[in-house]
């Protein structure tokens, strides 16, 4: 048992991946049992889906045996995973015989409050009358832009774009942007004239000099964007690692720059700097393709590396010697934009440096740079007009103070930023002060409210302000459990959606197909949206009979149709990778004003912004505490995935990471159980104590998605403490309307118990 | 017949346990037990650190210790050199788990002992082991070792370091760990070059 005695240990330094100290627990054996016939030994049919268990949607193969899903693997054709999953697409199959499960509607007991999470039985008839006449009522209160749609996952196409857009509202929120890409997205489009997308156009297969800046690949699955990093760095590629802790990527770089949070401006800013001084930069490239060189030259003087070093707590030779070696590789040569880029509250102008350094090595559109995805080509489906359009598509594009008359009021946060997808967080300030109009109804579409949204505090109050709060989700989560009427949508095996177009060098489209029956009585998102759409009088958006008839003729506009897409799951098309095939059509890649990339942003000069990106150093915290970092587990998506108990045996608990010498300071060792407040006084935990080499002194470091309040689910419920309950501010980004999360202090307070919680395989166990 | 082999480059492992979760589904392991974990090495203090994941499972001996134990002879090698257990004539009496210092093997409580099989039903397919199939690292290669031109053999050929866990245990495993960071040097082992 010395495996099982070293996993115990492990356990107690958790943080890091591992698999569960239960691995080993002893049975007696039972030498009459019979031996199980294998899944595979039967007779196996496979059905092309793509996954959700995250955002990234990748193609896979379902094994079904008996009508049961026993196991699904990378699509070989599919661009995504080119035949490999990660663990959590390889795990995905065990919620759907999660026991947990929504299994039919719910409709909050009367005489309880929201919160209460006491709930009887409902046909979906009676569920979806009860959510259409609530609606109808507050249109006729308030007028149908007070119900607000909040969605995350394939599904939001519909409640996120087509029910909204039918029943005519703009307040439609996406945690995906303000609360994730929002700042990268919106700094994109203003300096390339496009945002970046779902899936970050890098040329990985060329390029030979990688920088990430807080970007944490290997620790943020993102199956592509994994196997292409793993594969430029076996092909020899340099990478260097800017990140206050030592994380999985940092742990292959080349070069580590643990630098000090909230500074990465200013490391950007001397990368300009020398590059520029030094004239180091590609200057035919900067010429042709770029505006506002002189200016910016002007501006970087003052950002040496000596200022940054001090700054940053780095080494002015190494800032020196990065910038002299991107410039050495360049093209082919790239900083690659993170994903959860909210981090300060000035989030679109440190994104905007990053994208002038990536601009003065003259890789964007080139190989080895950025590439530029093209979305593939296909036709919505031919329904009525909407009265208005889908306001959450898109994360970018200009929303400043134009007026579209509408004949509807616009978006609650209109006019308040630069991004054109509502700021979801913003939202909630309405349903409680009913300014600039009130919000008083909303669709929670798989975004976790208590997991997502900073304050968790006033959601709350918001929620209890409402006239009516419907969740729809998978499992009974912390906020669905708060909902008036709960909805049971079926899992991704089990459900068609509508087609994904993925913008990527080879432009593709793939099909959700359900590879089994839904269990219980849940539905798919699509039959939820439609039915409740003829019950608010929508029908004529809603003329397809069934979701075949709907793919169908979509795909017939692309010469498919559905019987073909149901064969091959994915279908490729070609795109329009770099500036050459660009410039042999004569088209201008570039949207923004000037039709070049923007160094210098008169629109933001207009606005009352900086044109170019200046440094602001970061609020510090009180003493004795630490800025509290957050990140991914492999194995977890955001809050969704801390039921499932196969990802749960392999990460089953967060920790929270601190300074070794720290950690000796407050009498405290790796596996002590520990509350965390922060300067607000808000508690949470207990959450193990992981002390470490691995960050710097000033941060403590947790993974986010743990620490569910949720009685009903019961894997996930107590298991870790949650990153987002430690939230209660947030740093507005006045540019992208990105909720800057990294402005929160903890401390760590001594002698918190160790939960007492089930066995996770006694849980296992109960799969259906 | 073969002589199947795997090579984990750890200088790419990220400890992601996509290899881990596609094991247990692929193989219905029970909740509870496991034919593939993955270690953690840390060292260093800061700024200078290093740190590697390991995934470990069995290393498919070419003397396999578990395998003279087994008093029904379920505990057996294949002709393509796989170690296998027989659950049908498998008595769950636990001298083969005693017997591997890999701590592979585990009771399964149908009633026999479980370890990694190389997902042989899949190679019968022509298919790679789940855990080599799935991973997003492209960490681990698999093929015939007596075949120069398998991925295996391949990846063993360009690696700079080919080391084995326990070398001391004269067991010759047949699951070699490439590349792993010099700080972490496991022993070198060079029969399988």
């Amino acid at each position: 048992m010395k495996r099982r005695s070293f996993l115990k240990l492990s356990a107690a330094s958790v943080g890091a991946l591992m698999v569960t100290s239960e691995a080993q627990a002893i049975k007696l054996p039972n030498p009459l049992a019979r031996v199980p016939k294998a899944w595979y030994d039967g007779d196996v049919s496979t059905v092309l889906t793509y996954c959700e268990n995250c955002f990234w949607k990748c193609g896979v193969r379902a094994s079904v045996a008996d009508g049961r899903v026993w196991k699904v693997d990378g699509y070989e054709q599919n661009p995504k995973s080119r035949g490999r999953l990660c663990p959590r697409g390889q795990g995905a199959v065990a919620q759907t015989y999660d026991p947990d499960r929504l299994k039919r509607p719910l409709i909050r007991m009367e005489g309880t409050e929201r919160g209460d999470g006491k709930y009887r039985e409902a046909t979906w008839d009676e569920a979806l009358s009860v959510i259409a006449s609530g609606m109808l009522g507050i249109k006729e209160r308030y007028g149908s832009e007070s119900m607000a749609f909040f969605a995350h996952g394939s599904g939001d196409t519909w409640f996120g774009d087509y029910l909204p857009a039918a029943w005519a509202t703009p307040n439609v929120g996406k945690p995906s942007v303000s609360l994730c890409t929002g700042p990268r997205e919106t700094a994109a489009q203003w300096t390339f004239g496009r945002g970046i997308g779902g899936h970050e156009p890098i040329d990985w297969e060329n390029t030979d000099y990688i920088v990430l800046v807080g970007h944490h690949i290997g620790e943020d699955t993102h199956n592509t964007q994994l196997q292409d990093f793993s594969l430029a760095r076996k092909r020899g590629a340099k990478l260097v690692v800017v990140d206050p802790r030592f994380s999985v990527a940092a742990s292959k770089a080349d070069r580590w720059l643990p630098i000090k949070p909230g500074t990465d401006t200013a490391l950007l800013l001397a990368w300009l700097n020398v590059l520029i001084t030094e004239e180091l930069y590609d200057r035919a490239y900067v010429e042709r393709y770029t505006v506002g060189i002189d200016k910016l030259t002007e501006h970087v003087q003052r950002y040496t590396p000596q200022w940054a070093a001090g700054v940053t707590d780095l080494d002015a030779d190494v800032i020196r010697a990065v910038a002299r070696e991107l410039a050495a590789h360049a093209p082919r040569a790239v900083l690659p934009p993170g994903r959860h880029t909210v981090w300060y509250g000035n989030d679109t102008q440190r994104m905007r440096a990053l994208y002038l350094v990536n601009a003065l090595l003259g890789n964007y559109g080139v190989e080895g740079g950025f590439y530029f995805a093209q979305p593939p080509y296909i036709e919505k489906y031919p329904h009525a007009a909407f009265p208005l359009e889908p306001a959450s598509g898109g994360c970018s594009g200009a929303s400043g103070g134009e007026t579209i008359d509408t004949g509807f009021r616009p978006a609650v946060d209109h006019g308040m930023f630069f991004a054109k997808t509502t700021a979801v967080q913003e939202l909630i300030p309405a349903m409680i002060t009913g300014e600039p109009y009130r919000i008083a109804g909303l669709i929670a579409y798989g975004v976790n409210l208590f997991h997502s949204i900073p304050d968790v505090a006033r959601t709350k109050e918001a929620l209890k302000k409402l006239d009516l709060y419907v969740a729809i989700d998978v499992l009974p989560m912390d906020h669905v459990m708060w909902a008036d009427v709960i909805l049971p949508e079926a899992t991704y095996l089990e459900r068609y959606d509508d087609l994904v177009e993925i913008a990527h060098k080879t432009p593709f489209i793939e099909l959700r197909q359900p590879a089994v029956e839904p269990l219980w009585d849940t539905k798919p998102g699509w039959w939820i949206a439609r039915e409740l759409g003829m019950r608010l009088g929508l029908e004529t958006f809603f003329d397809w009979p069934d979701i075949e008839t709907y793919l169908d003729k979509r795909l017939s506009s692309i010469g498919s149709s559905l019987a073909k897409a149901k064969e091959v799951g994915t279908l490729v098309q070609r795109g329009r990778p770099y500036l050459a095939d660009w410039e042999q059509r004569n088209v201008d890649p570039f949207g923004t004003p000037s039709g070049k990339i923007e160094l210098y942003s008169q629109a933001f000069a207009d606005a009352g912004f900086d044109p170019m990106p200046a440094y602001e150093p970061p609020e510090e915290g009180p003493a004795g505490s630490y800025r509290l970092l957050y990140g991914r587990s492999p194995v977890h998506t955001f809050a969704k995935t801390q039921n499932n108990w196969v990802l749960m045996e392999m990460h089953g608990e967060n920790a929270v990471w601190i300074h070794t010498a720290e950690a000796a300071a407050l009498g405290l060792a790796s596996g002590d159980y520990v509350w965390l407040e922060n300067q607000d006084g808000v508690r949470d935990g207990p959450i193990a104590v992981f002390a470490t080499e691995r960050l710097r002194r000033d941060c403590v470091y947790m993974v986010h998605g743990f620490g569910h309040r949720a009685p009903d689910m019961k894997v996930a419920n107590g298991r870790g403490a949650s990153d987002t309950a430690l939230m209660s501010r947030y740093r507005r980004d006045p540019i992208s309307g990105g909720a800057g999360l990294h402005v929160n202090f903890v401390k760590l307070v001594p002698g918190a118990p160790r939960p007492r919680l089930p066995r996770l395989s006694k849980l296992a166990e109960r799969s259906v | 017949m073969a002589r199947y082999a795997m090579a984990i480059d750890l200088s790419s492992c990220v400890g992601c346990a996509a290899c881990a979760v596609a094991c247990k589904l692929e193989n219905e392991v029970p909740p509870g037990a496991s034919r593939l974990w993955i270690r953690l090495e840390e060292s260093g203090t800061f700024p200078d650190l290093a740190m590697q994941y390991r995934p470990e499972q069995c290393m498919q001996c070419a003397d396999p210790p578990c395998v003279g134990v087994c008093p029904t002879g379920a505990s057996h090698v294949n002709d393509d050199g796989i170690v296998l257990v027989d659950a049908e004539t498998c008595i769950a009496c636990g001298a083969c788990i005693a017997a591997c210092p890999y701590g592979a093997r585990y009771f399964d409580e149908r009633g026999f002992v479980g370890k990694c099989t190389f997902c042989e039903h899949r190679l019968a397919e022509g298919r790679v082991p789940a855990c080599v199939e799935t991973c997003p690292t492209l960490c681990r290669s698999f093929g015939d070792l007596d075949d120069a031109n398998s991925d295996v053999s391949r990846a063993i050929r360009a690696a700079h370091r080919v080391e084995v866990l326990k070398p001391e245990q004269g067991t010759h495993p047949k699951l070699v760990y490439l590349d792993a960071p010099a700080r972490f040097g496991l022993t070198r082992e060079g029969v399988l070059r």
